[in-house]
């Protein structure tokens, strides 16, 4: 779904200042058009995300980036750790079991 | 199942201020923005959001204690929280959020397998960079070119556009570190800081500079010189011109922005006696003030 910026401002509950103040800051990344800004569902759960930590969660402005950024290396750790997991997955039965070996005497 | 009061951990007789307080608090562990992988506290989430919706609301909360309505349906719908995305191909452009670097996970496979990363179609973009490039105020006021020394050795030509505030970022596309699997680079910012002048300030698109002239010219008037940002011009000070007598240049300003139209150049004058007092002058003022006494601190005597 691709929303405009007027639609996120509605759908989400923020003012329109707010929300052009965090893409000026880069906390949102929408595709920038001739005619507008277009948002994607991952754009609009984020401002989302950003406005509950602002508002409901009353964090302050200048730990914003601070939050996302940490959010976004856990995500992108996730998205590692899958690859990892995957590609265990697809190894043969022998390296499978050396790695569950392993992973338990690590504890 | 448990209460809106006890979902919050509060009594019923708490204040709206301690439901609001609470609430702030769970939410801050639960929410499941927060809790990336972590399943359990959707569902925790929603009890508390729904509580919260209930108790929040004053004629919502007096009908519950009352017993007119239940806790029931007070949930919020279902709907897709960020971390839905932030793990799949959509949330791929928001990964280097914060890191300007080659990203961190890259050396957690570098540094896991010693050898070929696994193959996988990937085309990111590349992490944009931020740059600071100091200039001074005539460079930013009629535009410059500048070469900037980057971190690995590389050079950046920028573009100082005329009328370029302190502060404000330029954007050179592509400019940033290169993408992955193809994908386009990043963009540069370049934040321009700009140098404070000696002489000129700067409001809005006008130039203001104090320019000293001589007893003689300020009385009599003459044609002196004035440096602008364009270099020096010649300026007609008129007779009976005072300390704070201000002159326009017109056009002598910074180019605006977007409509390029110059702003004008004010030069505020300052009436500067002779270094050494000279007693022919000396003579002729305690003659002159005999006759043409004149206050000028009037309204000043009383502080």
């Amino acid at each position: 779904m691709m929303f405009s910026l007027q639609q996120v401002v509605t759908e989400i509950g923020v003012t329109e200042t707010d929300l052009q103040l965090w893409i000026d800051q880069r906390w949102v990344l929408p595709h920038k058009r001739e005619d507008g800004f277009i948002f994607d569902d991952v754009d609009i759960a984020r401002a989302r995300l950003i406005r509950e930590l602002r508002v409901d969660l009353m964090v302050n402005e200048e730990a914003i980036p601070v939050v996302l950024s940490l959010l976004d290396q856990v995500h992108a750790l996730r998205r590692a750790l899958a690859r990892v997991n995957s590609a265990i997955d697809t190894a043969s039965p022998a390296a499978k079991a050396e790695i569950a070996k392993r992973l338990d005497a690590g504890d | 199942m448990p209460t809106p009061y006890e979902i919050l951990g509060v009594q019923p007789s708490a204040s709206a201020d301690d439901i609001k307080k609470a609430y702030r608090a769970l939410a801050k562990k639960l929410h499941p923005d927060l809790n990336p992988g972590n399943k359990r506290v959707e569902q925790q989430f929603k009890e508390l959001s729904g509580a919260y919706d209930l108790l929040s609301d004053p004629a919502k909360r007096a009908r519950y204690d009352r017993g007119e309505i239940d806790a029931s349906g007070a949930e919020r719908p279902d709907r897709p929280f960020y971390r839905r995305y932030a793990e799949g191909r959509e949330g791929a452009k928001y990964q280097d959020f914060g890191l300007d670097e080659d990203s961190a996970i890259d050396d957690l496979f570098a540094n896991l397998f010693r050898q070929r990363r696994p193959e996988r179609p990937m085309h990111l973009r590349g992490a944009d960079v931020t740059y600071v490039a100091e200039v001074d105020f005539i460079e930013a006021a009629v535009g410059a070119k500048k070469r900037l020394m980057l971190t690995d050795g590389k050079t950046l030509d920028v573009t100082i556009p005329p009328g370029t505030e302190d502060g404000q970022t330029l954007r050179l596309k592509g400019q940033g570190l290169p993408g992955a699997g193809g994908g386009p680079a990043g963009d540069a910012y370049i934040e321009v800081k700009v140098a404070p002048h000696p002489l000129f300030a700067r409001k809005g698109n006008d130039v203001h500079i104090e320019l000293p002239v001589t007893l003689p010219e300020a009385v009599l008037g003459a044609t002196i010189t004035a440096p602008t940002i364009d270099g020096p011009v010649s300026l007609k000070v008129p007779r009976d011109s005072n300390t704070g007598s201000t002159l326009r240049l017109k056009g002598k300003g910074i180019a605006d922005r977007s409509t390029g139209q110059r702003g004008d150049q004010y030069v505020r004058l300052k009436v500067v006696l002779p270094d050494r007092a000279d007693p022919e002058l000396t003579d002729f003022l305690e003659k002159w003030t005999r006759r043409h006494p004149y206050t000028v601190r009037r309204g000043t005597d009383q502080p």
